[in-house]
């Protein structure tokens, strides 16, 4: 199958490596891993930036911004600034990369590593209703691309790429784990008046005035929801032009495409931390356990440490989720969970604290099942950790134009922390209207959080977004705690809100 | 492997190079690309070109960090650029000067140069391609070594074909050697004369600079070989070399002769006329001192420069001293020549223009 995307025979791993990878994939197993078949691909350096920029599939539609990827790919290596040491994607089997020019030691870790990864990517829930087959997607997609720019045409079809891919946020990140139920309320509006049946003395007593007014109210809302379109607000927006956005069918048909893969790369920014930690944790786990020869121990430190090291002022998923990882299997081996942990107080007991419960093995293969990163971090971090790892937060400082360290209280980084992780730079922005105005425009809504959207982005995303809907398109929003609405209908811009400084904020 | 990529590299470098066409007159006045030129590239400093996408406000959000620090402090490693969201940076791409001369030609409409009659270098060129008896042992010829091994042993009987070993001897080593080429190239000079008289201001300069720029660029496209020179005058001329020529500031009187006498000086001494494609380009705010000079320039011109020349540029650049006189003499004078091209720049904004009129003669 791999000739059919790399356009060469597959270069399977030389005698050494492959009895390596038989021997690391039985300890793996052995260790408790869970994993699809693997199969590992050898790639020189500049075949592996190739695949890195297409996101680790040898097969995807033809666009620009692959190409300038790539560009910068190759610069960061030449300077010597970044290096790829694993790739591998989430498929079954599932497929990984080797550079073909890393150290033994190198190859040995990024195979421990991959095993970590697919293992979570076949037993963590977020990702049960991935597509698994999505090499042959991504081919497919690419196939059904150039044969639309055959019929319609290269700048086209790039042009309607562009602005498909500027709205490719704007889904429902949990929209694939939804089962959508019928609602209690979901009745058609009454057709009589809903008066109950009395004798004309009796009338004002069975039906008061209170009772009447409250039917009449109840009869109006319903009404008002059968009008409105959606009936909900609907957050995969996407989801809601494709489905009745004005445009042509190979535009519908690009549009498909791009959603989807968008969808497919979902989960694995949802559970960032957690894959990353969890793949590193099973790496060190298994290299210093059995896999590491003496000769190989300094190298190997030398690297791990390039990969968990923390820059200053960034958060580093690998290190972060790495010691969640190692914290929560040391405290369920000691036994420090439960209501008499969370009780005690005295921290003399709580650093002594040592049931011998050993559940920790237990407890962490239940946690990568069913957690994300959210729920991960929510649960798992706690103030000890905080403050050993070094978290604190940050907060622009309009007039210094400096980034300051804000805060190192707990409550505070938690917070923070969940909220990028939640929502990862994208505001939340909802369909509330499908026909606004009764003209068939499409009015979309941001639930403001707190921090507001980036206004001169937000022009052009509208204007992206009033060509697929066939009709203009408002978005309502704040800024600067004050209402804000803009508007776009193809060609012009309206604004409506407080004065937008230079940087685009207000 | 074909790598798929190609395509869509040369899409992205497309795009570069609609930006780079779009914004040249913007990239001509302010001089962006010209302190980063390498010998064969011209790096460019675009905004990284984004997917736009519904985003945060990248100062609004903060964030966690790790790390050392107290409260109130400055978050080390941020600057002004950071926050959480992707590709901020800028993206430096690259053009090879040929691809640049190529969007400057589009643009301006620029004829391409022929070359004149037999003027060409002959430039000998070694290549590896022969092979001799004698040479240092890096050189080695394997194959032929072994061949001339094998044909000695077998022609003396010492070669058994049930135990092949061969042994080399001294006469039989092979090396590898030099052939040398001759290959006609087309060359051409260019030399820069400014005025760096007292009336002559920093702007001005710059604007030389970024004029040369744009000239060594078209030129360098044009001629396999390319040479420059620079001269600067005020009362009296000398040859500088390309920083100083951009760099030095004078002050006092001015007399254009001493140039052209520097300028006829160097030709004859580096440049024959039927191996050399010559331009000169002088700038200068068109003051000179007396008109004995001028006249005394205009002979110089007709009788000993112009003829060997194949282009006379001159550019005024306006200063506040100047009195600009010395372009109405120059037309006044050799201004019917086809050879000579008077233009005046007053700002920046003018280069593109100045350039046009410089290079459109096609010669």
């Amino acid at each position: 199958m791999v000739e059919a995307f790399f356009k060469r025979p597959p270069r399977s791993l030389p005698p050494e490596l492959e009895a390596e990878r038989q021997r690391i994939e039985a300890i793996a197993r052995a260790a408790g891993l869970d994993i699809f078949d693997t199969v590992f691909e050898m790639c020189d350096y500049d075949e592996i930036n190739m695949l890195a920029a297409y996101g680790g599939f040898p097969t995807r539609y033809p666009h620009w911004r692959w190409g300038m990827e790539y560009l910068q790919m190759q610069k960061g290596y030449e300077y010597g600034l970044q290096k790829i040491y694993e790739m591998v994607i989430n498929t079954n089997p599932a497929y990984a990369y080797l550079l073909d020019n890393n150290y033994h030691v190198d190859q040995k870790l990024v195979m421990a590593h991959v095993f970590g990864h697919v293992d979570f990517f076949k037993n963590n829930l977020w990702f049960a209703n991935t597509n698994r087959k999505m090499l042959d997607s991504m081919a497919d997609h690419a196939v059904r691309v150039r044969r639309i720019i055959d019929r319609v045409g290269e700048s086209e079809v790039e042009a309607w790429l562009d602005v498909c891919l500027s709205c490719d946020n704007l889904i429902d990140p949990h929209l694939g784990h939804i089962v959508r139920t019928r609602r209690e309320d979901d009745v058609d509006p009454p057709t009589d008046s809903g008066r109950l049946p009395a004798s004309r003395y009796m009338d004002s007593y069975i039906n008061p005035p209170e009772f009447l007014a409250e039917l009449e109210s109840k009869r109006v809302a319903l009404e008002a929801r059968a009008r409105s379109f959606p009936e909900t607000p609907v957050r995969d927006v996407l989801g809601f032009v494709l489905e009745h956005g004005r445009m042509q069918k190979w535009q519908r048909d690009i549009l498909d495409i791009i959603r989807n893969e968008a969808y497919y790369f979902v989960p694995q920014m949802q559970t960032k931390v957690m894959n990353e930690g969890w793949a590193s944790f099973w790496h060190t786990r298994l290299m210093t356990g059995q896999l590491l020869t003496d000769a190989e121990v300094i190298d190997y430190c030398d690297h791990h440490s390039g990969t968990t090291v923390m820059r200053p002022g960034q958060l580093n998923p690998y290190k972060v989720g790495i010691e969640v990882w190692r914290d929560i299997e040391r405290r369920w081996d000691r036994g420090q969970f439960g209501k008499a942990w969370m009780d005690c107080e005295d921290e003399g007991a709580r650093r002594d604290w040592d049931t011998k419960a050993g559940l920790g093995k237990e407890k962490i293969f239940e946690v990568r099942r069913t957690h994300n990163d959210v729920t991960f971090i929510d649960e798992f971090l706690t103030p000890e950790l905080c403050r050993r790892i070094g978290l604190f937060t940050y907060e622009y400082d309009k007039r210094s134009g400096d980034f300051l360290l804000e805060s190192r209280e707990f409550d505070d980084i938690k917070q923070k922390l969940l909220f990028s992780l939640s929502t990862h730079g994208t505001p939340r922005i909802s369909v509330t209207d499908g026909n606004h105005a009764n003209r068939g425009e499409l009015e979309l809504t941001h639930d403001h959080e707190g921090v507001d959207v980036q206004v001169q982005w937000a022009e052009t995303v509208l204007g992206n977004l009033a060509r697929v809907w066939g009709r203009p398109v408002h978005l309502s929003t704040r800024l600067d705690d004050k209402t804000a609405r803009m508007s776009h209908d193809g060609d012009k811009f309206l604004y409506d809100g407080p004065k937008i400084g230079k940087q685009g904020n207000a | 492997m074909i790598l798929n990529i190609e395509s869509d590299l040369n899409r992205f470098r497309n795009i570069v190079r609609g930006k780079v066409r779009k914004d040249l007159k913007k990239y001509m006045a302010n001089g962006e690309m010209v302190g980063k030129q390498g010998d064969k590239f011209v790096r460019i400093p675009l905004p990284q070109i984004n997917i736009p996408r519904l985003r945060y406000g990248k100062n609004e959000a903060g964030g966690v960090g790790q790390g050392e620090g107290a409260e109130g402090e400055k978050v080390p490693g941020t600057g002004h650029e950071a926050g959480d969201q992707a590709g901020e940076h800028e993206l430096d791409a690259e053009l090879t000067i040929d691809e640049l001369a190529e969007i400057l030609g589009e643009e301006l409409a620029l004829p391409r140069i022929e070359p004149k009659g037999a003027k060409h270098l002959s430039s000998v060129r070694d290549r590896y391609t022969g092979i001799t008896r004698v040479g240092p042992r890096a050189l080695r010829h394997m194959r032929r070594t072994w061949r001339e091994t094998l044909r000695r042993q077998m022609s003396t009987g010492t070669y058994d074909a049930a135990n092949p070993v061969l042994v080399p001897q001294k006469d039989d080593f092979r090396f590898r050697s030099w052939n040398s080429k001759t290959e006609p190239q087309s060359a051409a000079a260019i030399i820069y004369v400014m005025d760096v008289s007292g009336s002559m201001g920093k702007e001005q300069k710059e604007i030389v600079r970024l004029e040369a720029f744009w000239i060594d660029t078209w030129l360098r496209a044009q001629y396999k070989h390319l040479e420059t020179r620079f001269v600067i005058h005020d009362a009296a001329a000398r040859e500088v070399d390309r920083d100083t020529f951009f760099r030095t500031r004078e002050s006092g009187g001015t007399l254009i002769s001493t140039a052209y006498k520097t300028v006829d000086a160097i030709v004859s001494a580096d440049y024959p006329v039927e191996e050399w494609n010559l331009y000169v380009f002088q700038f200068s705010d068109g003051d000179n001192w007396s008109s004995s000079d001028t006249k005394l320039c205009m002979e110089m011109l007709q009788g000993q420069l112009l003829p060997k020349l194949n282009l006379f540029c001159y550019g005024q650049v306006e200063s506040e001293y100047g009195s600009g006189q010395f372009i109405n003499d120059l037309r006044e004078h050799v201004g019917a020549d086809e050879r000579v091209v008077l233009s005046k720049i007053a700002e920046r904004s003018d280069i593109m223009q100045s350039i046009k009129e410089f290079l459109g003669k096609g010669r």
